[in-house]
């Protein structure tokens, strides 16, 4: 790791200050990507400002007709939480499928979604469900959101307080995850409410999440399996690496997105 | 340099560190509680899962000073030479293991699992929680076995366990 300066501080305000007045400073969460970042020295943050501290930041509640997240809450929190379970199962199972349980332990849903890795599990749940990220000076949709790898509409010193999930719909989602990491290949999550469908993929794009606009209107008039025969992604436009090649996740994305559907349809 | 103070196996520890330090080799190199192993040092391998204030975490992903003022158990702290904690039993009792590097984290990552599911556990279930501990000599089905087994002897004995 390259030097840094490590702080702890106490309350929102502190760390506010401590991320404005150094340019070079980074948020750490759960720090399940950013330390094995710092490993790789593919980071070299001047400051390690760490939210530990601050209070208020994790746990689960209703407000509304809204799920609210605290930005510090752990995966595991989310996956066990009643409240979730109750109001968005499928967010649940979302979280029970990141990583491994000693890493669900420690991440973070604010760190997953500042970081945008674009075969990460949560950002296609805030896109699928419309989920507005709330920071300490404003509410921005998640359709707004997530810019590209690893990019997002969030300032320098911008912090995430929460993620705000609409309650309502039916939804599922399916991945297809790395056998090593647990990262998605390829993740559908899929979204059906009064007279609307969503279908947010990640995993694949080079963009990083993005939302299927033609399977959505294709499951708009046919929401079955079916309706998506035919249909496919552009495997130019997604990731290649040796994991896999475009082709093959514009190919694991649509199955993704049929067996998501085939699920809503059988709890129907 | 930062100096913190933590709480390992029940005993008060204050150390001065670099912030860079990881719990891992804060536990390893300061502490000489060798019995925490790195294997991979990427958060795959899970060999050097302990628990941090209850929960199962791999030591290489967390730095020492995020551990300031919290709880670490290690595998050190579970059981003795004398008298193996349950879980520990279990592995010895099953032949849990072959060459052992991954053993500590098995036993810290199984007690986690009891923690979370209960004494009653399915195969599939144990194999699903284990995604993040990695073994390269048993195929498993004797670690299967031995934390199936450990979660009974833990529930039969609450006083033993952590």
């Amino acid at each position: 790791m390259f030097p840094f300066t490590y702080h702890r501080p106490a309350d929102l305000d502190a760390a506010r200050g401590l991320v404005a007045a150094n340019e070079e400073a980074k948020l750490l969460a759960g720090g399940q990507t950013l330390i094995a970042t710092l490993k790789q020295r593919l980071a070299g943050p001047s400051d390690l400002v760490d939210l530990a501290g601050v209070p208020g930041l994790a746990g689960v509640s209703r407000g509304g007709d809204a799920l609210v997240i605290g930005a510090m809450t752990r995966h595991a929190d989310v996956a066990a939480a009643p409240l979730v379970r109750e109001a968005l199962p499928a967010l649940a199972e979302l979280a029970e499928l990141i990583g491994d349980p000693a890493v669900r332990n420690r991440g973070t849903i604010g760190g997953s979604v500042a970081n945008n890795d674009p075969s990460a599990d949560y950002p296609a749940a805030c896109l699928g469900l419309a989920a507005t990220i709330v920071t300490d000076r404003r509410r921005i949709a998640a359709g707004d959101f997530f810019l590209g790898l690893f990019e997002t509409a969030l300032e320098p010193d911008e912090i995430i307080l929460s993620v705000a999930f609409p309650v309502g719909g039916a939804a599922a989602y399916e991945k297809f995850p790395n056998p090593a990491s647990r990262y998605a290949m390829a993740g559908s999550f899929v979204w059906r409410g009064e007279g609307a469908v969503r279908v947010a993929i990640t995993g694949a794009g080079q963009e990083g999440v993005f939302r299927w606009s033609e399977a959505e209107a294709a499951l708009a008039g046919d929401f079955t399996p079916r309706a998506l025969e035919g249909l496919a992604l552009d495997g130019d436009a997604m990731i290649a690496d040796i994991h896999g090649s475009g082709a093959y996740r514009a190919h694991l994305a649509g199955v993704m997105t049929k067996r998501a559907v085939a699920r809503i349809v059988g709890q129907g | 340099m930062q100096t913190i103070t933590l709480n390992v196996n029940g005993a008060p520890v204050t150390a001065t560190i670099d912030v860079r330090t990881l719990l891992v080799q804060l536990l390893r190199d300061d502490l000489r509680l060798t019995g925490t192993h790195v294997g991979c040092d990427t958060s795959q391998c899970g060999a050097c899962t302990v628990h941090l204030d209850g929960l199962a975490v791999k030591a290489c992903s967390v730095l020492a000073v995020q551990a300031d003022g919290a709880e670490v158990t290690t595998v050190e702290g579970v059981g003795s030479s004398e008298h193996l904690h349950p879980m520990q039993e279990a592995f010895r009792e099953h032949h849990g293991l072959q060459c052992g590097f991954c053993t500590p984290g098995m036993i810290m990552a199984g007690i986690d699992i009891v923690r979370r599911h209960g004494a009653d556990l399915d195969e599939a279930t144990v194999r699903a929680e284990l995604e993040g501990n990695i073994c390269r000599c048993t195929g498993y089905h004797n670690i299967v076995l031995a934390i199936m087994a450990g979660a009974q002897a833990m529930a039969a004995l609450p006083a033993a366990a952590e």
